[in-house]
């Protein structure tokens, strides 16, 4: 495929048999970790009370795997590792780049907040039907979606994640549940079947599917396949994995009904994989078209922004409404990708890696309020300012950052958006943010002003319990990091956009994956 | 043979539709069991049908000679029926759950997560 057509086979580039050097194996360690967490927790099915001593030090462990990940990409640049030492372009390869390290980290910090709060959620039953060993190899897919190198692998990754996301969208088995996860369930895997499609599409064009390979190949000009409409499957099957505006409807129809932890979990790390993809293919590999889509890429985010806030201030129940705020969020990245400069791009992976740690934040946070304040109907619940200041305090922190307003972690991304659309002339894009960022300040006023302020219908009936601290914990872990990043942005600034330009421009990415720049023709 | 097979995929793909349109439930999944067959063959013809010369490339070329099927796509699609086995496997299963406690197969009548008459949020107080 790729090799020098002029020379005679050169089989010591073939050979190769030294082994791969330690540090590489941290590209496929947090996957491993996971997959191997996943099947012993799956052997101790049984012993429930064990399931909170294995996954929580696993997922301690997989954070610091990847926190070294990063590390090791910021400091180095991008690794390769290739699976049996089949050399790129004919082995599967696992690529980390600064872009797939940073989400990688978040996810897995997201997902021990999710575990801490599980084992003061999850019951005994819920653990007996696989609560963790989902929640496993759920990160098993994530990490691996964000890690690989090669398409294929890719949406084997994708398979991976969705059916243990259906695992845990069903624990408990109730009504709700079934009726949101057959809309879920079928819908997504429409949404993966036309990735594979495009998968298909995509090799028959390069005839190759690994990703420095194609970005290599199809940055080649003259190139006469039907380049646009592999990029536009492509968009329309990520979308749908991300909910992006016509086809979002899979998402509040479902993701209100799981347990707590499951919604936090989903809303913290599934849309985030369709955008990671989405970004990945679009921006890093098929950056022409990702161009020539830009129209229909705006018009997405915008309908996408405004649907999400719109549905926001239409939902009654805290637990919808907060998944239409994931939607509105997935559109403000989109704006980011629809803008396609580097600043726009560092304000889209920034804006994602805030809107993982902070919806499944609010997620955990409702189902706090819904446990102090009667239910997640905004009609029900209230009386929380009276139950809890501090936790009032803390909502406010959460609510403030899903509303962009300083000095919390919604507020830079947004402004560099703003930004980047105010530099390339596209007013219509920051109008929509800053729109959007006001119709989500009036949505979490209300739920504020109803849910805190309004005096509880029974005042001190039944004195709730108080907060238990696995689920206090992974909340305030949660808003500290809101905090942090609003108050200190620089470091993520500065990583966020260092993965931006990795991703205009890959060249250091392809050196990792083609050392001697054997696959450059 | 290609062009059979290019004819039988957008059979495939028109009937999956049909089929994914309607509001019963197991309508959608026949048309789901059609939609992952008609992607496998896509992916299988695309590799190119023959079985006459083994897939191996030529010294000094790039590429594999045009008579021989390259045999990546196959390798693809073994991965991808195993996976839309099991997809359909478990969405079977979720349906005939779905058809016991909702007690009906009309998506349209499955309102219980999103019910018709959803209140409106409080106005005030």
């Amino acid at each position: 495929m790729a090799a020098p057509a002029n020379t005679a086979v050169d089989l010591s580039a073939a050979l190769v048999t030294a082994p791969v050097e330690a540090a590489h194996w941290l590209v496929i360690l947090p996957v491993a970790l996971c997959i191997g967490l996943g099947a012993i927790l799956m052997m101790l099915r049984d012993r429930t009370t064990w399931h909170g001593w294995v996954a929580i030090p696993g997922l301690v462990l997989l954070v610091l795997v990847d926190a070294a990940l990063l590390y090791k990409v910021a400091t180095e640049g991008p690794i390769t590792m290739v699976m049996g030492r089949w050399l790129p372009p004919f082995g599967i390869a696992f690529s980390v780049d600064l872009f797939s390290a940073i989400m990688a980290l978040t996810a897995a910090i997201v997902a021990l907040a999710g575990g801490l709060y599980a084992l003061g959620e999850i019951t005994t039953s819920g653990r007996r039907y696989g609560f963790f060993p989902f929640l496993m190899l759920l990160l098993a897919g994530v990490s691996g979606a964000f890690l690989t190198g090669d398409v294929f692998n890719l949406y084997v990754w994708f398979e991976v994640l969705l059916i243990s996301s259906f695992g845990l969208l069903i624990l408990g088995s109730e009504r709700e549940q079934i009726d949101g996860a057959l809309k879920y369930a079928v819908l997504n895997l429409i949404a993966t079947t036309l990735f594979l499609v495009s998968v298909g599409y995509l090799y028959a064009i390069f005839g190759t599917l690994n990703m420095a390979d194609i970005a290599m190949k199809a940055r080649v000009p003259g190139n006469s396949a039907p380049l646009m409409t592999l990029a536009g499957l492509f968009l329309l099957a990520f979308g749908m994995k991300a909910a992006a505006f016509p086809v979002n409807f899979w998402l509040p129809a479902s993701y209100h009904t799981p347990r707590i932890t499951v919604s936090a979990l989903f809303a913290g790390l599934l849309t985030k994989v369709g955008i990671y993809a989405l970004i990945r293919v679009l921006v890093m590999l098929l950056p022409v078209e990702r161009a020539g889509l830009g129209p229909i890429t705006t018009a997405v985010a915008i309908a996408t922004m405004l649907a999400g806030a719109l549905g926001a201030l239409g939902a009654s129940d805290l637990r919808r409404l907060l998944g239409y705020i994931v939607i509105s969020g997935i559109g403000t990245i989109l704006a980011g990708v629809a803008l396609g400069s580097a600043e726009g791009l560092s304000g889209a992976i920034f804006y994602a890696l805030h809107s993982m740690v902070l919806m499944t934040a609010l997620y955990l946070l409702a189902g706090q309020a819904a446990r102090l304040g009667g239910g997640f109907s905004l009609s029900a619940l209230s009386g929380l300012y009276r139950q809890s200041g501090w936790f009032a305090g803390l909502s406010l922190v959460l609510f403030f950052a899903a509303c962009g307003l300083p000095p919390f972690s919604g507020f830079w991304p947004k402004v560099i958006l703003v930004k980047a659309a105010l530099d390339t002339g596209a007013w219509w894009i920051a109008a929509t943010i800053l729109l959007t960022g006001f119709l989500t300040t009036i949505v979490f006023g209300r739920v504020f002003l109803l849910a805190y302020w309004r005096p509880g219908s029974a005042p001190d009936a039944v004195a709730p319990e108080p907060i238990i601290w696995q689920a206090g914990l992974p909340i305030l872990a949660l808003t500290a990091l809101a905090i942090g990043f609003g108050l200190f942005p620089e470091q993520l600034l500065h990583l966020t956009q260092l993965a931006a330009g990795g991703l205009e421009d890959p060249s250091a990415y392809l050196r990792s994956v083609f050392p001697e720049g054997g696959g450059a023709q | 043979m290609e062009a059979v097979f290019a004819t039988l995929v957008g059979l495939f793909f028109t009937a999956a539709i049909y089929l994914m349109l309607s509001k019963f439930s197991i309508r959608i999944m026949l048309g789901i069991a059609i939609l992952g067959n008609a992607v496998n063959l896509l992916l299988f013809a695309a590799g190119r049908v023959t079985r006459e010369v083994p897939p191996i490339i030529p010294a000094g070329a790039d590429t594999l000679s045009v008579d021989a099927a390259n045999p990546l796509p196959q390798a693809l699609i073994l991965t991808a029926i195993v996976i839309s086995f099991s997809f359909l496997a478990f969405l079977l299963v979720l349906t005939y759950r779905a058809y016991q406690d909702l007690k009906t197969d009309n998506t349209g009548e499955m309102r219980v997560a999103e019910p018709d008459e959803r209140p409106m949020p409080p106005l005030g107080y």
